[in-house]
């Protein structure tokens, strides 16, 4: 066939032959797809445009107020000048040490159930179910009951009910994690390890943990950065106070999500300001943590498939 | 010393194989039962968030009964409490929110895997929009208030000067209201949306779309009539699961929502949603029945959420059953 077609002049015959297959705008059919293409680039521009300014903001508006001052003062009063965030940015490490100390064992051992004690048993499609349903749980329904189940019982706001609700944030990054990191393990290691007549335990803590532990610190960071941004839980689990952690830490705390709330509807330009230097230390914070739990998923993933 | 030199030879001799000792028996026993137990108490912490929340609702649900979810009164001086405007807002909220976020969700999805742009500029974009996920709540509200407001009250402004005979812009958008908070709400869920709907849309089996090329399908046509339709479950979940975050985000719409006890057709006027209610209300409770009434619309929030999210996970579970088991149990001999 294409014998033939050479022996005419090739240019007119095939572009006449092949017209069909052109690419005109002219044609409602290109038309549209070439419509939606730039429509999809441009909501996908758009989309991105979000975090751009809220970076800019903070660093715009937050990274004017940064100064030594801010790290080692006092929130300031209504009307004053100057002040820090210096307790509050204390009572967010309290707090999210105190949900660490919580959550960290609790999700890490039930982790390990879930993904190798017994898998496969009805008691593990329940608890997956149920750390579903938390990690969808409403930040301000994990304070209700922080309210209830802490601050009814011991009678005052305090770190341990903010701490409270926090791992029950956190709790169920941690758990869906550390059984996806344990499971990605490679059976053979693990059989190997069987059949040196090594007991689960064994197994368990030998094998799997060194081995999942990039997974699982993945998982933990993510739950810091949760932890650390949230704010709805401590409004009424360990409010705000104005002065430094006291000897007795059973009271009201200070932190840096409720500074931001606090500060954001004061008409005060200084107070706005500290709001702003606030948010940029804890997006800082955060996004720290976050993009360190990516940077180790992904170093994980890229060795394991060069192995 | 004596032991290190005689290391090498009993390995040389025999294996390092051998059973567990009784006492690395019941270490594993106990280990065993301490991470069962641990899971049940997962297990037990989500009943335990219902029965405690519901105890305390308890006084409030025997004295308002359904009235406190059809009325729309709150007047704690009258001891008078109805959510329905707290109901109707987070609604609202949440549809308009879900709508944008979605919309622009699933463009993003499109954009990151239809090779319109190259795989390491598509990798550095679906980090920069996950990113958009990290941001705390309470700074999007602080930057809603200070660059969202300022930014769309002209035009809110415009569209109810010449067009407020049109219910949804029957009144001016003063400084916080419904509009303002929907559109944070809209970015705090896409990245939800697309992060799911890119790995649906990335599941579907390449080999559909060069068929579809094949047949003179354009690269739109591709997408819309055999991509997205693959994809679609793991489309509606996504949303699904977005619409669970939007109904119980607090900080945001807390701060721009504006927390005004109305059921206003106009998407400029200030709002209320339950979540609001609760973060505003709350820390000024004292009254044991003002902590019951808080409990109850805890309540409502909780069975809304649980609702979403079981519908959301069903979705999804049913999408990607298909997909083979994960590694299987090993039995230790």
């Amino acid at each position: 066939m294409s014998e033939t077609t050479t022996s005419l002049p090739p240019s007119s015959s095939e572009e006449e032959g092949l017209a069909f297959l052109d690419r005109s705008l002219a044609r409602p059919r290109t038309l549209f797809d070439l419509c939606m293409s730039g429509l999809c680039g441009l909501f996908s521009l758009a989309a991105a445009v979000p975090l751009f300014s809220v970076l800019f903001m903070l660093a715009w508006r937050g990274g004017a107020r940064i100064s030594v001052a801010l790290f080692t003062e006092l929130p300031p009063a209504a009307g004053m000048e100057g002040g820090g965030i210096g307790n509050a940015i204390v009572g967010s490490l309290l707090v999210v040490l105190i949900a660490s100390v919580i959550s960290v064992p609790i999700g890490i051992l039930g982790g390990f159930f879930l993904a190798e004690i017994d898998p496969e048993s009805r008691t593990a499609a329940l608890v997956r179910f149920g750390a579903k349903m938390l990690t969808g749980l409403p930040s301000i329904l994990a304070g209700v009951f922080a309210y209830t189940a802490v601050v009814l019982l011991t009678g005052r706001f305090s770190p341990l009910a903010g701490g409270v609700a926090l791992a029950l944030l956190m709790l169920p990054i941690i758990m869906l994690t550390t059984e996806e990191a344990v499971r990605s393990v490679g059976s053979e290691v693990k059989e190997g390890a069987v059949a040196m007549g090594a007991t689960q335990t064994q197994v368990v803590w030998h094998v799997l943990f060194p081995t999942a532990l990039p997974g699982i610190l993945t998982g933990v960071l993510l739950a810091l950065s949760r932890g650390a941004g949230e704010t709805a839980p401590l409004l009424f689990t360990m409010t705000f106070s104005d002065y430094w952690l006291s000897r007795n830490p059973m009271e009201p705390t200070a932190s840096l999500a409720v500074l931001i709330f606090n500060f954001s509807k004061s008409p005060f330009e200084n107070q706005k300001a500290v709001a702003w230097a606030a948010s940029l230390v804890l997006v800082l914070i955060v996004l720290t943590l976050t993009i360190g739990g990516q940077a180790l998923s992904r170093r994980t993933a890229t060795s394991r498939s060069v192995a | 010393m004596a032991t290190s030199t005689e290391q090498p030879e009993t390995e040389q001799d025999e294996t390092i194989a051998r059973p567990p000792t009784e006492g690395e028996v019941r270490i594993d026993r106990f280990f065993q039962s301490t991470t069962r137990v641990l899971a049940w108490l997962t297990i037990s912490v989500v009943v335990l968030v219902v029965a405690l929340i519901g105890r305390q609702a308890l006084p409030a649900i025997n004295r308002y009964g359904s009235q406190f979810i059809v009325s729309s009164t709150w007047d704690a001086g009258k001891s008078q409490y109805g959510i329905l405007p707290e109901i109707f807002g987070t609604m609202l909220s949440s549809v308009i929110g879900v709508t944008i976020g979605a919309v622009f969700g699933v463009m993003v999805a499109i954009f990151l895997t239809q090779e319109f742009i190259p795989r390491w500029l598509a990798d550095v974009f679906r980090n920069v929009v996950s990113l958009l996920a990290a941001i705390p709540s309470v700074v999007y509200g602080l930057w809603g208030i200070f660059v969202v407001i300022p930014a769309i009250r002209p035009a809110c402004n415009w569209l109810h000067h010449h067009w407020g005979w049109i219910p949804p812009f029957s009144t001016p958008l003063l400084s916080v209201g419904m509009l303002p908070a929907a559109l944070v709400l809209a970015i705090m869920i896409l990245p939800t949306v697309s992060a799911i709907s890119r790995d649906a849309i990335a599941a579907v089996d390449p080999l559909l779309a060069e068929a579809s090329f094949g047949l003179g399908a354009t690269r739109w046509e591709t997408i819309l009539h055999v991509i997205l339709p693959m994809a679609r479950r793991g489309i509606y979940g996504s949303v699904v699961l977005g619409f669970g975050r939007a109904i119980g985000e607090t900080m945001a719409l807390a701060m721009l929502v504006g927390s005004s006890n109305v059921i206003s057709p106009s998407i400029f006027s200030p709002a209320s949603t339950l979540a609001a209610l609760l973060a505003n209300k709350f820390p000024e409770a004292a009254s044991p029945l003002d902590i019951g009434v808080l409990m109850y619309a805890a309540l409502v929030l909780l069975g809304l959420t649980l609702l979403v999210n079981v519908a959301g996970d069903f979705i999804m579970r049913y999408e990607f059953r298909a997909a083979p088991a994960l590694a299987q149990k090993e039995t230790p001999p």
